[in-house]
């Protein structure tokens, strides 16, 4: 069996084979694109280390059929920075002592600038730490940086371009 | 995982000729479907991607005020709809706080009716478990209870269904639109799952080649708008399954109640809603004495499935007056930071 995909991946046109319909969105991502900045935790879509925006919006890429999803628009941590500029949410992290071992935090980030997305889309001027922590509850860490996480993500929000 | 064969349905027919031949799942978001093919529970020979079939995307209010509700909406695009904050608003606050925001992004309307239970002796394959293999018994009666059924379960089977937006569906009288072989028919939200009785592994209506096209809000139960509300119990404070919810929802008339809907989740394989609890609500004062009567009507035969699940049924009787107590003080003009949480800030609630 071989079908043929076509993923828009960081803005770029990606054409794949599969072998097997059972690859998922993270694999195709990480093992035939070897774009290893989404990660691999649970796999089970409890975790959210795999968060990646699909079409605009974050989803748990292990519990998604890479088959299912020919011709989306895919956006992973690799697209964020532009050259050597971090996007606000990375910079955020940094700024903020967001992670410790860091195996969470593409998906943290992902899930970040989600969620910045979907607070502008409602009109949602004002950031609402409990808003945030809710907002960010799909993505566990655990080194336990939660509060330098909820710190970082509610900083980034109030800067302009950051979705 | 196993092996399938990939099917993509290019209308509802094909889907539903696809869909009738044996060992054939239908797939949408996936969230639920493909979590169970990598853990064995689930193992279809065939998926049938229902993801690109045209016109089940969409949310269209009818001529009459009936609300048509598409398969295919994902759960943040229900809740986030104007129409459907305003009018239906406890099933706004229901899908808001199910699982993630990722998973929300992700899963459908249809599919959140037809998730698996979450009971883990279901998950766990090493365990006989007649819903997974019908017959071979189930490990839960006797096993760890905690989170188990204390309305309408059997010998067989003592599971929940773990669906939050459900509740406050079969609470407001939503109806279920089924295209099958014989072309579509329409079932009550309410009639749509089955009790495990004898048989646990029929969890609904539905027969082989069946498939959810839509559901549909009537268009009476906007008339709770103003007074609904989606109360949710749970051991962490987001992004976790209920141990008890409740949805409630009122007209006032007056110092005295018109209609209520009472409705609880967490506690049954289906939503549990019960006649005899509206009943006690219609005309009466609103306040802890009719609450309480409702709750009591409502939890009518409740009994542990295992001595750890014995709370349940007073937590559950609380929760519903804690609700009704809520849908009383009228729907909040925003959605709370922490939707149906007890412990959110706006949420008004009496700590008693």
């Amino acid at each position: 069996m071989s079908i043929p995909l076509q993923l828009t991946v960081n803005g770029e046109r990606r054409d794949l084979v599969l072998e097997d319909p059972r690859v998922t969105l993270l694999d195709a991502l990480r093992e035939r694109l070897q774009l290893t900045g989404t990660k691999k935790g649970c796999d089970r879509g409890q975790c959210g280390a795999c968060t990646v925006l699909v079409d605009g919006a974050r989803v748990n890429a292990c519990l998604a059929l890479a088959v299912s999803h020919d011709g989306a628009r895919i956006e992973t941590v690799e697209g964020l920075a532009r050259g050597e500029a971090l996007h606000p949410v990375q910079a955020a992290f940094i700024a903020h002592d967001a992670f410790q071992c860091g195996f969470c935090t593409p998906g943290q980030i992902m899930s970040a600038v989600g969620l910045i997305r979907e607070m502008r889309a409602a009109g949602e001027t004002a950031v609402d730490v409990e808003r945030v922590r809710e907002g960010m509850s799909g993505n566990l860490c655990r080194c336990g940086a939660y509060a330098g996480i909820t710190e970082a993500v509610v900083a980034a929000a109030q800067t302009e371009d950051a979705a | 995982m196993n092996l399938f064969e990939y099917i993509r349905a290019g209308s509802v027919a094909e889907a539903v000729a696809a869909g009738a031949l044996p060992g054939t799942a239908y797939l949408a978001a996936g969230t639920n479907l493909l979590d169970l093919m990598k853990g064995g529970v689930a193992a279809p020979a065939r998926l049938v991607d229902i993801t690109r079939l045209p016109g089940l995307d969409g949310i269209a209010v009818a001529a009459d005020g009936a609300t048509h509700i598409g398969a295919l909406v994902r759960n943040s695009a229900l809740a986030s709809h104007p129409h459907i904050a305003k009018t239906y608003p406890m099933v706004a606050e229901a899908l808001l706080a199910g699982a993630s925001a990722q998973l929300r992004n992700a899963a459908t309307t249809a599919g959140n009716l037809m998730q698996r239970t979450r009971c883990p002796y279901f998950y766990d394959t090493a365990s006989p478990c007649n819903k997974r293999r019908p017959g071979s018994g189930c490990q839960a009666v006797g096993g760890a209870t905690r989170l188990h059924a204390v309305l309408g379960h059997s010998p067989h089977c003592i599971a929940v269904h773990a669906s939050d937006l459900c509740v406050p569906l079969a609470a407001l009288g939503a109806v279920v639109e089924i295209a099958g072989a014989g072309g579509t028919r329409t079932v009550p939200l309410g009639e749509f799952h089955r009790l495990p009785e004898d048989h646990p592994e029929r969890e609904t209506v539905l027969e082989p080649g069946d498939l959810v096209t839509g559901l549909i809000l009537p268009a009476e139960a906007a008339a709770f708008a103003g007074h609904g509300r989606y109360l949710k119990v749970r051991d962490r404070t987001s992004y976790a399954f209920a141990t008890v919810s409740a949805a409630a929802a009122l007209t006032l008339d007056g110092d005295r109640i018109g209609a209520g809907r009472l409705a609880l989740g967490g506690v049954a394989a289906k939503p549990w809603r019960v006649a005899e609890a509206e009943a006690v609500l219609a005309g009466a004062a609103p306040g802890a004495d009719a609450f309480g009567r409702a709750a009591d009507a409502l939890l009518a035969g409740a009994a542990p499935s295992g001595p750890a699940n014995a709370f349940k049924i007073e937590l559950a009787r609380r929760t519903v007056v804690r609700a009704l107590t809520l849908a009383q003080a009228g729907t909040p003009a925003r959605m709370p930071a922490l939707p149906a949480s007890p412990f959110a800030r706006s949420a008004g609630a009496l700590h008693a």
